[in-house]
């Protein structure tokens, strides 16, 4: 922790460029999942599982083998392929060695594969060329945000249900609603002094 | 020719991507600031879409069923690197509005999707309007969308102003806008009677959640059907 940069890049990945609130990545899961808490809390949690081990590959893979070959055009491609490719050995390691956490996390590490922050956060840490470390901070930070923003969310939720809506408001309008007012709340955080 | 149309028909309208099936709200969501970047984006995944329906129809009797997800993320991530160089080389000012969210077209759900519940079990013509149904459907959502916030946000449309600039609410074109106009949108067709399939997806805990959902909400529903086929069981014992 002596590099405070690496804090802030904690600090803006998680709130202050909230990847669903402000970026808009993984909406799908966002707005599917968060209507139990519970799950809400485990797909966060393979969230940040995930999103840090892809950073770290995806950064090493493009530092080491796709600029020195020229081949950096290839890396939404390969990209997506490490990441499924990860996703699917991560699920056989924790099914082998600890069924506890692979039980709790059951479908939502599939769901991953195609959830778009994952390689949202590994494109932008390319675009925004951060080194190793900062990459994987970055995933950590962006996938930490991802959970705030999902667990808020799925305790707003379960708030609404009990609340008698106008019919057409009944459902995805007033989730997205919702979602709409944790974003304005999330701006407040850009006039952080960093 | 009458399928042909339905197709088209069944896009646009009664399966339209965005407002009905609730698929590829990511980039519905990100770049609709303006209405240009809507149809630029609404473009550039129809002729992904098309053309990936295409190919994988043309493969879909020697694609291997085990591995046909990772060849259809195949041949998607090539189209879309393709489609990604020529935006970059041909309309440098779009590639720099859209961003992140050319190559992110790979992971959109509409794409897999419709690789997983048409393109592969019919044939190359019927994927392809197929494909230029639900490429049009999300391209007018996106137009559609990105006017009203533009109008809003900035008071024009297209660049061309219709509101003075003091009536400009900026909060539409914020990232908070986006949420709000969609809500609104969708708001608006369940109230005129459009029935989304939004309601009974989230019933069934999965909310078209992409083309791997499928798989997952069948292991999902095993992994439910076996306790309860246990306990079932152990109720008769």
């Amino acid at each position: 922790m002596n590099n405070p940069s690496l804090i802030m890049i904690i600090v803006s990945g998680a709130l202050i460029n909230n990847v669903v609130l402000n970026q808009f990545l993984g909406i799908c899961s966002f707005l599917g999942v968060s209507k139990q808490m519970k799950a809400s809390i485990s797909l966060g949690v393979a969230v940040i599982f995930v999103m840090t081990i892809a950073s770290a590959v995806a950064s090493l893979l493009y530092d080491y083998v796709l600029v020195p070959l020229g081949m950096d055009f290839m890396k939404t491609i390969i990209f997506i392929l490490v990441i499924a490719a990860l996703v699917q050995i991560v699920e056989m390691f924790l099914k082998k060695k600890s069924p506890a956490v692979y039980k709790a996390l059951g479908i939502y590490l599939p769901l991953i594969t195609t959830n778009c922050a994952v390689l949202g956060v590994a494109l932008n840490n390319v675009k925004d060329s951060y080194n190793f470390i900062e990459s994987v901070t970055n995933g950590f930070g962006t996938a930490l945000g991802y959970t705030i923003a999902i667990v808020l969310l799925a305790g707003i939720r379960s708030r609404i249900n009990e609340k008698d809506l106008p019919r057409p408001l009944r459902g995805a309008p007033v989730v997205m609603i919702a979602a709409a007012l944790m974003s304005i709340a999330f701006m407040g955080f850009s006039g952080l002094p960093l | 020719m009458k399928q042909y149309i339905e197709r088209l028909w069944n896009g646009l309208v009664k399966e339209n991507p965005v407002l009905v099936l609730m698929l590829g709200m990511c980039p519905a969501l990100a770049v609709t600031t303006q209405a240009a970047n809507g149809i630029g984006m609404g473009l550039s995944t129809l002729a992904v879409l098309v053309l990936s329906n295409l190919i994988i129809s043309y493969l879909r009797k020697v694609i291997p069923d085990q591995v046909r997800l990772p060849a259809y993320i195949v041949i998607v991530a090539s189209l879309v690197t393709v489609t990604e160089m020529l935006i970059k080389a041909y309309l440098p000012s779009l590639y720099e509005a859209l961003g992140i969210y050319i190559p992110l077209i790979v992971v959109n759900c509409i794409i897999l999707g419709r690789a997983e519940a048409y393109a592969n079990k019919h044939t190359p013509m019927l994927s392809v309007m197929d494909g230029i149904g639900m490429g049009l459907g999300f391209t007018v959502a996106l137009t559609l969308a990105g006017a009203i916030r533009e109008l809003l946000g900035a008071g024009t449309v297209f660049g061309l102003r219709l509101l003075p600039e003091s009536f400009s609410m900026t909060i539409f074109i914020q990232p908070p806008g986006a949420f709000l106009v969609f809500a609104l949108i969708i708001a608006v067709m369940n109230a005129i009677g459009i029935r989304t399939r939004q309601r009974q997806l989230v019933e069934s805990g999965c909310d078209g959640n992409c083309a791997l959902c499928n798989t997952a909400c069948d292991s999902r529903t095993t992994e439910k059907a076996e306790p309860a086929a246990e306990q079932k069981g152990g109720d008769k014992a």
